[in-house]
């Protein structure tokens, strides 16, 4: 019977001897009593620094600290604790991943002082799926006050372009106001407009406008309203029928006054029905699909496709080659450009879309604004070029412009 | 008065908004949001507009018997198929609790969202891909040197971006594969072309603007 | 004689045997090797055709693209596929982010682009979950958030991923679609609860426990955007990136991709996944091997027959300016 009792004994102490090596897993996480989880909390970030947001509102300030000692070994995230006053109480004001070292809290007000502490969290889920966290904090830091700027100095360079290229084309402006002759190179997609029309009013068919499918908060769209204009105008005077399918309702209401007025200048409101300019749909397949139908069926002569465009610009150009339509294309979406090459007997590209108002109206105020344009187009590729040798002298200037 | 209204509307929200980009202070800070939710409003309006013009032109096109009224019959069937199911399921998932969208798995709408409208849309795109075959076919053509190189630039890059490329040319040196070919012409000549045409369309967006702002540029107001 | 009528018939009555074909029909390499070849000599047919001036019309370069599109469907061919860098670079981005890591998931596209982006959704989300990023998703495009359900209720179906037990709004939320194109954007940079105040299921922004502590884009690790146009990865980069430092990554069509290309070498996007070969690279590196494997055989068939077209074209255009000659001689 002793000997039984030994053995219980030495076994009883062999299984205590092996309890911590069989507890040692991959997370420091012991068995005490009912089996809770106590664990281990890891060191906090040595130091943090708290700092107002520059170039913002007053809305934000930027923490960063030094990583926690544990950061690899126990830290599953950081706490980003904020407070009114030192003492507390601290909120959680945001969290980030391990190896994270900076956090920028968008939930200050300006004017008001704020204190910060940073908590290395080490957390875990318990067998019944609650989580058990250990944490080690920081030393509070504060006051700090988040302020609103008057610029933004990231945005130094932008203003600094934005002023040169506005001052250039109001220069050429005011050149072209006081009678100066200002040269402007042939566009021969703007000037195939009048031959296309002319055709399509020789062969009795109509002419279709189409707009993209962007709003009319897009350059690119009170673009080809401008244009639009000017073809309502050749259309309302050689008597063709003016067909203006569109995809949003803003561009429909402006496109109609626009083709409106455009009768009334020329003499002949009588002529102009409302309907000439329709909505279609805002979906941009539907409005592809919609449109191919109307080709497919009237067999325009002419085709103008003005504005932005996407994936459908192919859909739409194909069908109007396949109609024996002559096309002219242009756009501001640079992707949609080589399908357009592809399809169509003319296309503007990216800029001449925004140059043909004025290359079609020849008002001096205009072309002046083109000069101006161009002007400022010169010197960005002299500053490009000027860039490059600096570059290629080791010398990154982007960097040194990105004030920060 | 007519057309001064909104020339004083556009320059008094363009210098808005550009006053807005560089002032980070109250407020300015509030300009862009305050603005995009007046035209977030104004469009929410027009679409009202739009879909009244659209239903007139049908119903007009119908009570002519113009050559194209089955199409306009189509057009209204299927305009009031979707808002009523949406409507009605709208409806009924406001008294469910909790309240549940027109636009949730299993409705009406979605039913004709997922088997009537993604194929139809589906079948559009799909059909970019012969276009670009027939487009391909009649525009890569060696007319003169510049058309030539753009033919070459497409070969290229049509061969190298599908694995056939590498699996014709896995003979050749990792370097001088098709892929790595079509890579170089995507990275390189592609963005510079993409950029100079950026570069162009950036300044004549601002010139254009400029010219509206200031009110020289009136002519999509007046035809 | 045929009729008309008669090629319509058959081609309805060949797709629903098609469609009702128990299992996907799969012929061997050696018959799919002699489709291949039959369709290489129908090629070598037409620009024999070609050179002896019988021109083409459109209709034939789209019965070629036809067939060359539907019957890799069948084949039994797997080709080597080559992850290009800018692939790379996007896997890399996000290989990078440790568990726990905020990814947005920004869904601006529709139904039409899904062949191309569904692919990379469903191999984003599964590659997420499995390494435990906690995903938002959003959408710009009002069909965005649909698309994105469709992906995760697929890649929740994967018996490993159904074992971790995913919770919606613990480990991914969807935020559903906001109107305003890249003013959203915009405004999430100072507040991502008043751009969202409810997510797509209508719970409140603040009793969403992902969301806890997400008030703007400072509080994400990375955004990975699929889109197909506007608004998509230009504005993302221009506003999210630009103004507000967050990290973009992107999955666009293959209409889109180059114009996104300048993005890529300045640094300001962090990698892309262009098309459906853009598809089938992000695929195998995350190891989650989807359709776009599969739909990559069509891709390269028809760009062969699209290649083969424009030696035809060529061709024809030889015989274009061999003809007046004759005439002069």
């Amino acid at each position: 019977m002793d000997r039984l009792k030994t053995l219980l004994f030495l076994t009883s102490v062999v299984i205590l001897l092996c309890l911590p090596a069989l507890s040692q897993t991959d997370t420091p996480l012991g068995l005490v009593g009912d089996a809770k989880p106590v664990i281990e909390s890891p060191a906090g970030p040595p130091s943090v620094e708290a700092k107002d947001t520059k170039n913002d509102d007053g809305s934000a300030i930027d923490v960063s600290w030094q990583l926690s000692a544990d950061d690899q070994r126990l830290v599953t995230k950081y706490q980003v604790l904020r407070s009114r006053s030192a003492a507390g109480p601290f909120e959680v004001a945001g969290e980030t991943t391990k190896g994270q070292h900076t956090y920028t809290d968008n939930g200050v007000k300006v004017g008001d002082s704020y204190f910060y502490k940073i908590a290395a969290v080490y957390e875990i889920k318990s067998a019944d799926s609650t989580s058990v966290t250990g944490k080690g904090e920081s030393q509070v830091i504060g006051p700090i006050k988040p302020i609103a700027q008057w610029f933004n100095m990231r945005r130094l360079n932008v203003l600094f372009w934005l002023l040169v290229t506005c001052a250039a084309i109001l220069f050429y402006i005011m050149q072209a106001k006081s009678g100066k002759e200002l040269y402007v190179r042939k566009i021969a997609g703007i000037d195939a407009v009048d031959d296309a029309i002319g055709r399509a009013t020789e062969m009795g068919r109509k002419v279709f406008f189409v707009p993209g499918i962007q709003d009319m908060d897009d350059v690119a769209t009170i673009a080809a309203i401008t244009i639009l204009g000017r073809v309502a105008r050749i259309c309302a005077t050689n008597d063709t029928m003016l067909d203006v399918p569109v995809s949003k309702s803003l561009v429909m209401v402006t496109a109609r006054e626009s083709v409106r007025e455009a009768y009334s200048r020329v003499g002949r409101p009588d002529a102009f029905k409302e309907d000439q300019v329709h909505y279609v749909t805002d979906d941009q397949f539907g409005y592809a699909a919609a449109i191919d139908g109307m080709v497919m069926r009237d067999k325009p002569a002419a085709m103008f496709y003005m504005g932005g465009f996407f994936a459908e610009a192919l859909i739409l150009a194909e069908t109007g080659n396949n109609a024996g339509a002559i096309q002219i294309a242009g756009t501001n979406q640079p992707a949609q450009i080589p399908f357009f090459v592809a399809a169509c007997d003319y296309t503007l590209i990216g800029e001449e879309l925004f140059a043909a108002s004025a290359y079609l109206e020849r008002e001096p105020r205009l072309l002046g604004s083109l000069k101006g344009q161009d002007f400022a187009k010169g010197l960005f590729l002299l500053a490009i070029f000027l860039l490059l040798i600096l570059a290629m002298f080791g010398i990154n200037w982007v960097t040194i412009m990105d004030v920060s | 008065m007519k057309r001064e209204i909104p020339l004083i509307i556009t320059f008094v929200a363009g210098v808005a908004f550009v006053l807005q980009y560089f002032i980070p202070h109250y407020p300015f800070s509030r300009f862009e949001n305050i603005f995009s939710d007046w035209f977030a409003i104004v469009g929410a309006f027009a679409i009202w507009l739009g879909a009244l013009s659209l239903i007139k032109l049908c119903l007009l096109n119908i009570s002519k018997k113009s050559h194209d009224w089955p199409i306009s019959l189509l057009i209204i069937v299927c305009f009031l198929s979707i808002v009523i199911a949406g409507a009605i399921d709208g409806f009924q998932g406001m008294n469910n609790t909790p309240a549940t969208s027109f636009r949730d798995p299993g409705t009406n709408f979605d039913w004709l969202y997922q088997n009537v409208y993604t194929p139809l849309s589906s079948t559009m795109f799909a059909i970019l891909a012969f276009f670009v075959a027939s487009a391909s076919y009649r525009a890569f053509r060696a007319r003169n040197t510049a058309a030539t190189l753009l033919l070459f630039s497409a070969f290229f890059v049509m061969i190298g971006r599908v694995p056939v490329g590498d699996y014709l040319s896995a003979w050749l040196p990792e370097r001088m594969q098709l892929s790595h070919w079509a890579n170089w012409l995507m990275a390189f000549p592609n963005t510079a072309g993409q950029r100079a045409v950026m570069i162009g369309i950036a300044l004549g967006t601002v010139s254009t603007s400029l010219r509206i702002i200031l009110g020289i540029e009136r002519s999509h107001l007046e035809g | 004689m045929m009729k008309k009528y008669h090629y319509w018939i058959i081609l309805v009555a060949l797709i629903i045997v098609l469609i009702l074909l128990p299992k996907p029909l799969i012929v061997s390499p050696t018959v799919s090797t002699t489709i291949t070849v039959l369709l290489g000599l129908a090629l070598v047919v037409v620009l024999v055709l070609t050179l002896r001036g019988h021109m083409i019309g459109r209709r034939t370069v789209f019965l070629f693209i036809g067939v060359s599109l539907t019957l890799p469907f069948f084949m039994n061919f797997r080709m080597p596929i080559k992850i290009s860098p800018e692939v790379q670079t996007l896997y890399d981005a996000i290989a990078k982010l440790p568990p726990g890591s905020k990814v947005l998931a920004a869904f601006d596209y529709d139904p039409p682009s899904a062949p191309e982006l569904q692919p990379q959704a469903e191999a984003f989300m599964a590659y997420a979950f499995k390494h435990d990023l906690k995903v938002i998703i959003m959408g710009l495009w009002p069909q965005g958030p649909q698309q994105a359900n469709m992906a995760v209720a697929k890649v929740l179906r994967q018996p490993e991923i159904r074992a971790k037990n995913l919770r919606y709004g613990v480990d991914y939320v969807n935020l559903g679609f906001q109107s305003g194109n890249e003013f959203v954007i915009q405004r999430m940079g100072t507040s991502f609860s008043g751009m969202f105040p409810r997510d797509i299921y209508n719970t409140d922004y603040a009793a969403i426990p992902l969301l806890n502590g997400v008030e703007n884009f400072s509080n994400i690790d990375f955004v990975f955007n699929l889109s197909s146009g506007y608004p998509g990865t230009v504005e993302w980069v221009q506003i999210a990136v630009d103004r507000y430092g967050v990290k973009v990554g992107a999955g666009n069509t293959a209409v889109q991709a180059p114009s996104v290309y300048p993005y890529l070498s300045s640094h300001k996007l962090t990698g892309l996944a262009g098309g459906m070969s853009g598809a089938a690279e992000f695929e195998k590196a995350t190891k989650e091997i989807g359709k776009a494997n599969t739909y990559i055989l069509s891709q390269s068939f028809s760009h062969m027959v699209v290649i083969a077209f424009i030696i035809i074209g060529n061709a024809a255009l030889m015989v274009s300016y061999r003809k007046p000659k004759q005439k002069g001689a």
